[in-house]
């Protein structure tokens, strides 16, 4: 496996440290004009979501970690396992589990397409696009001409996730919700 | 990897402006002074031995010569000259120094270097206080001993502490196998960059001198409170290494000896052992006037002056868009 020196440390670099992938977060030289030079060194642990800061000397070199992102088709859940396919034509299939997939369950629908981080060729995390349309399967009746007005409700969408809609939502509605913070954004349309 | 290239500049306009009234600024100050602007190679035939410092080899075929060096500082050419009698010189110059990256460094960077025949150490820090404060409009420096800055910040002390301690020290930032073989030297330079470094010139400039003798470098070196120190400063301003001077050595047998010892370091390190520059140690051998010389960097100067805290915001092409 490739290794990467301290010279090649950036941001976005993938890398193993105490067994564990990270990702470079930010790299800061340090040298006193005639001294030894040093790197602090921010990462997060991939397996743990943790932020890590480490000083390495000049020269040292960390191993490359095996990790890429693929776009993948999300398929079905066995109830142990979430499936994922590439859409690169191959067919290959992932089957990712529940620590994988952590919060991103809730936005899961089938035939959308997530970002699978691949760790080792075994999926490490699945992240959903920042913005997903999802229908609403239950909330309480809509008000007429209730439209301008404030206030919200729960609204439960066809994945189990909840959110706080407009009083003027109704079940049966595409909702467009963004995912970084659980928020509703508008409507659809009507089906 | 696959970044798209940058052609417009990373500095402001304004930001590219005030460079160049700081280099009217040091070229007015110093024609003042009587002090004569030189040119020396950047390009030059050999390296330098300093463990620390990694220069750029050149490739270049000439008059039967193969090989050379992008120069890492133009000392060794300025001290030729002042050896052949120029008496008081400066230069600004590119130097450069590989993998040097961050928001401090750039592997080229803009040097200002200065040399003046009948100085010492603390006369030389008075010229460059007057320079530094007459450009930022700062406050004068306050003179703090090495020692006692490392006392203060990093709570050991560096001549007294054995290097077990400092190495325990250092584990705030190290992992215990990494702290084998930096040696009391690397212990301090952790130590100096961590610890000490954020604190100084904070409330006001401050120099820092008297540095152990094993970091002399080109320094002459003396006995101060028991303690062998060499007769090197360094100006802090708001956390950031601005200048390093020296008293210099003029002596060209302890300068044999000392490039001698950096590449017996340099062996056990297993990096390459570099050439040494005879051409200097000959004018060493002719004589080098008494003097005292600093070289300071003129990015980190600018940097100072428009309050940024990125070297590429004061650079028209960082190396990234070189």
């Amino acid at each position: 496996m490739a290794s990467y020196s301290t010279n090649e440390f950036r941001g976005g670099l993938k890398v193993l440290l105490d067994g564990d992938p990270c990702i470079i977060l930010e790299n800061e030289f340090v040298k006193p004009g005639k001294g030894q030079a040093f790197n602090r060194v921010k990462l997060r642990n991939l397996m743990t979501n943790r932020v890590w800061e480490r000083t390495f000397k000049s020269g040292e070199s960390l191993e490359a970690a095996d990790v890429i992102d693929q776009d993948m088709e999300y398929l079905y859940t066995d109830g142990e396992f979430w499936h994922f396919m590439k859409t690169d034509g191959s067919f290959e299939q992932y089957p990712a589990d529940a620590k994988a997939v952590g919060d991103t369950v809730k936005w899961l629908k089938e035939q959308d397409v997530y970002t699978v981080t691949l760790y080792n060729g075994a999926p490490l995390t699945v992240t959903p696009p920042n913005f997903v349309e999802l229908e609403v399967v239950d909330t309480d009746p809509g008000m007429k001409g209730d439209t301008a007005q404030g206030g919200s409700k729960p609204a439960t969408l066809s994945t189990g996730a909840v959110v706080n809609v407009p009083l003027f939502i109704t079940i049966g509605e595409v909702l467009k919700v963004d995912t970084r913070t659980g928020e509703y954004v508008s409507r659809v349309k009507s089906s | 990897m696959t970044d798209q290239p940058v052609w417009q500049p990373a500095a402001s306009q304004a930001a590219l402006e005030s460079r160049a009234q700081q280099l009217a600024f040091v070229r007015g100050f110093f024609a003042q002074r009587g002090v004569v602007e030189v040119e020396t190679p950047v390009l030059g035939r050999c390296g330098v031995t300093d463990v620390n410092l990694d220069g750029i080899p050149a490739q270049v075929s000439a008059s039967g010569i193969e090989g050379g060096w992008l120069q890492t500082s133009p000392e060794y050419h300025m001290k030729r000259l002042l050896a052949a009698g120029s008496g008081p010189i400066y230069q600004v110059s590119k130097v450069f120094r590989n993998g040097e990256r961050g928001r401090r460094h750039n592997p080229e960077f803009s040097m200002l270097e200065w040399y003046r025949p009948g100085f010492d150490d603390r006369e030389l820090m008075t010229e460059v206080a007057d320079l530094v404060c007459g450009w930022l409009g700062c406050e004068r420096p306050e003179v703090l001993y090495y020692r006692d800055a490392v006392k203060t910040w990093a709570h050991v002390d560096p001549f007294e502490s054995s290097e077990r301690e400092l190495m325990r020290r250092c584990e705030e930032w190290l992992e215990p196998e990494q702290l084998a073989g930096l040696g009391r030297d690397g212990c301090l330079d952790l130590l100096m960059s961590f610890a000490v470094e954020p604190n100084l010139g904070i409330e006001r400039p401050v120099f820092i001198t008297g540095y152990p003798a094993s970091q002399a470098s080109l320094a002459r070196v003396s006995e101060h409170q028991g303690y062998s120190v060499a007769h090197r400063f360094e100006l802090y301003v708001r956390g950031l290494e601005l200048c390093n001077g020296y008293w210099e050595l003029t002596d060209p047998v302890e300068q044999r000896r000392r490039f001698e010892a950096d590449n017996h370091q340099r062996r056990l390190l297993g990096k390459p052992e570099m050439p040494i520059d005879d051409a200097f140690l000959s004018a060493l051998e002719q004589g080098l006037p008494d003097c005292a010389g600093v070289a300071l960097g003129l990015d980190r100067l600018l940097m100072l002056k428009l309050g940024a805290t990125d070297i590429s915001d004061v650079l028209a092409f960082p190396f990234e868009r070189a």
